[in-house]
């Protein structure tokens, strides 16, 4: 697959029922000891990419494009996994290593597995062509990008034990499983749930795969996220002692840890200490840091604050992996460029705290020592209760969990459920003295003997091999709903198929949704009004405001709106202005060389900024000084006519004008003058006037007496490329 | 356990007897606290089976989800769960002298049940 290329969804549906993963388990990154980089050496980083966006500024850093040690998660839930891969391969060139993929609503209550290719809810339906389907765009896709990619879903529900076995055998990489989130969350019944827990983790233990686990629902459910800081130690504990117990390695065993609180709460003081005790109890344990996603409004910018705060303490501490919130979670299931951003976020602070326990500790006294050691007290005296009680069961029936006092502290308001109550309840059967299942991986009591096999060998032998040896065994079925499949989506939008008629999109291929952002000198309610009026005057549809943000109470608010747009744009009938032609530095440098050059530069009219001009001419940023064009550089705040006194003076052939502030056109304003003052001094045909900055489109420029006009993301090779040109039209 | 589900923070109080212990004593106490938690959880895993698992094993077995959701419903109504269903299609395999799939079609359909009612005898439960 090349990169201009999309991906070929019909491709990646052909001979499914032939697919073969490539391999099983999970993948870390590799780090590389002291990884240099455009003259800078890194600490904490991993092996690059063969292809990647890199961050944006990285344009001004040689385009590299630092990898983290942490793998990256995105999770994706758009409902229908034929857009979902093409998000996949966006995260992926964005840094993302773990691609979680979301169930569809109301699986974990389904009675069994789901074939087929139906669209879902707030997430996928998880079925064995849908994990073929995408696993095959991301082996593509980790080719393009040169890093193995961890594919990754849920075993949970009443259908753990099957669900594991499927992924075993479709070559998953990693799961979320942990029976407490059955019983509290699910309302599953907890002896079903603890004993098919087992059978699921024998079953992913025997795949390699990375198991995360649900103690951070806690956090999201409790009414205070900070107070069950000392019942998320205890449900991690047993999380990870029962998968222990199910045969899992310790190492593929991932705690999924939340910093409980988020700002205006003083956040470090919370999460620090709290993920200090963590670590301190689970040491050997991986730690999956997830961004905390409680206390997230509509504002994406607030949820990528909290995010990065998130992440100092991943940094402070340790995270193996690194999983991304997007930060428009707190208003929709997550749109593509969403994703993206959650990957940049992560990637931009987590390289840019790069090196950080090198220069910078955590007390081990004080304030820090003390709550940490608090933190530990209370879990330990829960499980002290927790025993004298009458062990998990019972307390679970107590509503020991999710109350929202700090422990021992009480509020009554835990969840409870009963040992016979839930979904699935009376459906756990006690296997007799001659049990017997002739497969592998098989937890529990199992009488082999009374066929003659010895313990350690492979009860499906008996019955020539299980699934797991022999993929001839597994029975695929392509689709069960005539109505409900993928086949049928790709027919409503075959008219965006090939990219040849395009429309804005956010999640789906064709769904046409916009985002408009609106601030009015108005009150909250009368600006969200006034929106929704605008949004329907536009010819939106299915105007809905996302975001609501007061500036001032009565002078302003801001407005996030969305709807879907009725528009699309034949790709044909466009005109597409080509990208800017560039001569080689050999060829300006030896033009130059033979057609000495000088020009003036400054920054015109009211205005201080001088860092886009200096870029453009300075020789340590790559400006045309280095191609030994003489520059004058007379500062900021200059007026037009010295400008042009001054080339006069020094008989330059260019001028270079910055102009940055754009309030009221001045930018285009001051364009003008300078124009109309070159010709007034009748130098105008000789003197090429060139105008940079970042509102500045080149079209206008030229339109306002300009040679061009240069906007943002412009070089000094863009700059010399130009002037070397134009003298040559001129005939020098 | 308490009645009242209702307490104030006593946390000063109740860390009486956790004050001298090390941080690593601490620890060990977490873990082996944790240990005694689920050790009956374990137990029963151990012993019990259930319709998601015996399913799992019918997949493992070579059939497919709405194959071993029939076999494992069957397997109930005639009270052998405690066999195990994946036993159930074996034993069936080996009775009849056919092999695993056609038993385990038949035993979702209904058929052969007679035969392991003669073969596992017993109290059917």
């Amino acid at each position: 697959m090349k990169p201009e290329d999309k991906l070929d969804l019909r491709a990646i549906l052909a001979d499914l029922d032939n697919y073969v993963p490539r391999r099983r388990g999970w993948t870390w990154r590799k780090p590389v000891d002291r990884l240099r980089m455009n003259g800078y050496e890194y600490s904490d980083c991993s092996e690059p990419l063969k292809n990647s966006v890199p961050p944006i500024a990285a344009k001004s850093f040689g385009g590299i494009d630092p990898q983290p040690r942490q793998v990256i998660t995105t999770e994706i839930a758009s409902g229908r996994f034929e857009d979902d891969i093409r998000r996949m391969r966006m995260a992926a060139w964005h840094g993302a290593d773990h691609i979680m993929v979301i169930r569809t609503a109301g699986q974990s209550h389904f009675d069994g597995l789901i074939e087929g290719t139906p669209q879902g809810i707030g997430g996928v339906p998880i079925t064995r062509k849908q994990l073929r389907a995408s696993r095959k765009a991301l082996d593509l896709i980790e080719d393009e990008v040169g890093r193995p990619i961890n594919f990754h879903s849920y075993v949970s529900g009443v259908a753990g034990p099957e669900i594991a076995v499927l992924f075993a055998e479709e070559g998953v990489n990693g799961a979320h499983q942990d029976p407490q989130y059955n019983v509290l969350y699910r309302n599953i019944n907890m002896v079903r749930s603890f004993v098919d827990a087992a059978e699921s983790k024998k079953i992913m233990a025997w795949a390699d795969m990375l198991q995360i686990d649900g103690a951070h629902n806690a956090n999201a459910t409790a009414k205070e996220a900070w107070k069950v800081m000392p019942e998320l130690l205890v449900q991690h504990a047993i999380n990870c002692a029962f998968s222990l117990q199910a045969g899992m390695k310790k190492e593929n065993i991932a705690l999924s840890t939340v910093p409980p609180t988020a700002s205006p709460a003083p956040d470090l003081k919370t999460n620090l200490p709290y993920a200090v005790a963590l670590r301190d109890f689970f040491s050997g344990y991986r730690m999956r840091a997830q961004m905390n996603t409680k206390y997230m409004e509509s504002s994406t910018r607030e949820a990528t604050v909290t995010h990065v705060l998130n992440m100092m303490i991943s940094k402070l501490t340790s995270a193996d992996i690194q999983s991304t919130i997007t930060p428009d979670e707190g208003r929709n299931v997550p749109w593509h460029m969403y994703n993206i951003e959650a990957c940049d976020t992560a990637r931009q602070a987590l390289v840019g705290m790069d090196g950080l326990s090198e220069l910078v500790e955590i007390r081990k006294d004080g304030l820090m020592a003390e709550k940490v050691r608090e933190i530990k007290e209370r879990a330990v005296l829960f499980l002290e209760e927790m025993l004298a009680g009458g062990g998990y069961f019972r307390a679970v029936e107590d509503g020991f969990f999710i109350d929202s006092g700090i422990f021992p502290e009480r509020n009554g308001d835990g969840i409870r459920r009963k040992i016979a109550g839930g979904i699935g309840a009376n459906t756990v059967f006690e296997r007799d003295s001659d049990y017997f299942a002739p497969v592998p991986c098989h937890f529990g009591f199992n009488n082999v003997a009374q066929y003659g096999l010895r313990p350690d060998e492979d009860p499906a032998s008996l019955i020539g091999g299980s699934t797991f040896t022999d993929r001839s065994k597994i029975r695929y079925v392509d689709e069960l709903d005539p109505e409900d499949n993928v086949e049928r989506r790709m027919a409503e939008t075959a008219r965006y198929a090939d990219g040849a008629v395009i429309t804005p999109e956010v999640q789906w291929r064709g769904d046409g949704i916009v985002v408009v952002d609106l601030t009015f000198p108005a009150s909250l309610p009368v600006s969200q009004a006034a929106a929704l009026e605008i949004g329907k005057r536009m010819n939106l549809e299915d105007v809905e405001v996302i975001h609501r943000e007061s500036l001032h109470p009565s002078e302003a608010t801001r407005i996030q709106l969305r709807g879907r747009i009725a528009l699309d744009v034949d790709v044909a009938k466009l005109s597409i202005p080509e990208e800017p032609k560039r001569l080689s530095d050999a060829e300006i440098t030896a033009y130059v060389h033979d057609h000495p050059l000088r020009i003036v530069a400054a920054t015109v009219g009211e205005d201080e900024h001088s860092v886009g001009l200096r870029e453009i001419i300075d020789i340590k940023h790559g400006g045309i000084e280095k191609y030994g064009i003489l520059c004058e550089y007379l500062g900021t705040s200059v007026p037009v006519d010295k400008l042009v006194d001054a080339a006069i003076e020094t008989d330059a052939r260019a001028i270079l004008l910055s102009t940055i502030i754009s309030h009221d056109d001045i930018h285009y304003k001051n364009m003008k003058k300078i124009h109309d003052y070159a010709v007034e001094k009748g130098v105008r045909d000789r003197m090429i006037l060139i105008a940079g900055g970042t509102q500045v489109t080149p079209e206008l420029a030229v339109k306002q007496g300009m040679d061009a006009g240069f906007g943002r993301g412009t070089h000094g090779v863009d700059v010399a490329t130009f002037l070397v040109e134009r003298l040559k039209e001129k005939g020098n | 356990m308490e009645k009242s589900n209702v307490r104030p923070d006593d946390w000063q109080r109740r860390r009486d007897h956790l004050r001298e212990s090390s941080d690593e004593e601490l620890k060990a106490r977490f873990w082996h606290l944790t240990e005694e938690v689920i050790a009956p959880m374990v137990r029963l895993a151990q012993t019990q089976t259930t319709p998601s698992i015996e399913r799992s094993v019918l997949l493992r077995m070579g059939f497919s989800d709405a194959e071993a959701k029939a076999v494992v419903q069957q397997t109930i109504e005639h009270r052998r769960m405690g066999k195990g269903a994946g036993h159930c299609v074996y034993a069936l395999s080996l009775i009849d002298h056919i092999d695993i799939r056609t038993a385990g079609l038949k035993l979702g359909a209904g058929e052969g049940w007679d035969r392991l009612e003669r073969r596992f005898g017993g109290n059917p439960r």
